[in-house]
């Protein structure tokens, strides 16, 4: 007796409002109403929540570890997008 | 290559730079982890099964939803594990069936039976209480999607102690027929529970490789000493004594000295041979093939309703 295994869902919470949606984790569920019942057992028993997304796991796209330099070493040499780059005199508080 | 990756592995593991799912990881720590994880959750999954055993008959109705919550925490637990788990790439399924064959193992701790409502107290004290000694450093595991749900775990599992020593407190604060309850639930329960931390360490042969990969942070004699000298002090709160006697205060160590662990009784308890091995496991296995209709059931009608939905789409 094999049958078919549920797909999984990636689980986003809001905390609370005006906080944006985190990644908690997975679960499996036959729908997206199951989905969403199922991450409100799982995952905010302890009031962790005000709202929940969840995205079937297979149309969430990654990018690969192996291009993490090509990705992001470009930004790393570019020091003069931090506010920091710049001297200004002492006596300018708060800029 | 794989020298050269394994060599970088190891570096970023130095300098606690956390393992994600997609990263190049060596197979033997892929294996490792995926065992340990699984063994994990299958230990919070059959874990429901001898405090389920009480929940219609906790004493009143506070005992009761706090029984409920534990196991339903439990419940959760086993699934955060499971998710992490399957990020290594085993399927749900394969570790369910991997769990029901008897292939994977769980906790040996629950397979001893739950024979009063004092063990709820005990195992909530000193099974929870060694787990939590075993869960807080996995908290900072290399591996970072079990090392995310251990924080999510530990979080919630400090209740469970907590619910766990005021049972006892309150039955050994009782009459005597209380106390002589709790004093026999601790009596039964101490050996198994600091058997939880696994065999000594010179007996212990993946625990190096472990500890260089930053799986473990401890080894298993360091967290049962830990958890040991703990513990002595509760107990005195509770008036109620530990069943050995060769337990002293070292002053020299620092350490409570304990006795000898009964090792045989815990590899026979791993092999199978625990007073209720074969009952935990049946258990499991009705559940899963009783719901298949269920699992069954859901996935029709989701696939009748995605069409349904399709075929709206399309005549609109």
């Amino acid at each position: 007796m094999s049958t078919k295994e549920w797909p999984l869902w990636e689980v986003f919470i809001r905390a609370k409002q005006g906080l944006n949606h985190k990644h908690v984790g997975s679960l499996h569920a036959a729908d997206l109403q199951m989905a969403i019942e199922n991450a409100r057992d799982v995952y905010t028993r302890r009031m962790e929540g005000v709202s929940i997304w969840v995205v079937e796991s297979k149309h969430v796209h990654a990018s690969e570890p192996s291009e993490q330099e090509a990705l992001f070493e470009p930004a790393n040499d570019k020091i003069y997008r931090h506010p920091t780059f710049y001297d200004l005199p002492e006596e300018l508080n708060h800029m | 290559m794989e020298i050269k990756l394994e060599a970088l592995f190891q570096d970023k593991i130095d300098q606690e730079i956390k393992i994600e799912p997609r990263d190049w990881m060596p197979e033997k720590y892929r294996k490792t982890l995926l065992r340990q994880i699984s063994q994990h959750a299958h230990s919070e999954i059959v874990g429901m099964l001898p405090e389920g055993n009480w929940i219609t008959r906790a004493p009143n109705l506070r005992r009761k939803v706090a029984l409920l919550a534990k196991v339903q925490d439990e419940a959760g637990h086993g699934l955060y594990l499971y998710s992490a788990a399957e990020t290594l790439g085993m399927s749900r399924d394969e570790m369910f069936e991997e769990l029901h064959s008897g292939k994977a193992k769980y906790s040996s701790i629950f397979n001893y039976p739950t024979l009063t409502w004092a063990d709820m107290g005990a195992i909530g004290w000193l099974v929870d209480g060694a787990a939590i000694m075993n869960q807080v450093p996995l908290c900072r595991t290399s591996y970072g999607p079990y090392a995310r749900a251990m924080v999510r775990v530990c979080k919630e599992e400090s209740f469970h102690q907590r619910q766990g020593y005021e049972i006892m407190l309150t039955l050994s604060k009782g009459t005597e027929a209380q106390k002589a309850l709790a004093q026999d639930a601790l009596n039964r329960w101490w050996w198994p529970s600091i058997m939880m931390f696994g065999p000594n360490d010179d007996n212990s042969p993946n625990s190096a490789q472990s500890m260089k990969w930053k799986i473990k942070r401890f080894s298993n004699d360091e967290l049962r000493q830990k958890f040991v000298d703990v513990t002595v002090a509760q107990t005195e709160i509770l008036g109620l004594s530990i069943p050995d006697k060769d337990l002293k205060w070292n002053e020299e160590r620092g350490h409570y000295d304990f006795g000898v662990i009964d090792w045989e009784e815990f590899f026979q308890v791993v092999a199978g041979n625990g007073p209720c091995n074969k009952q935990r496991l049946k258990a499991r296995v009705d559940a899963w093939e009783n719901g298949a209709w269920v699992r069954e059931a859901a996935t029709a009608y989701a696939e009748k309703r995605e069409l349904r939905t399709k075929n709206q789409t399309e005549a609109a």
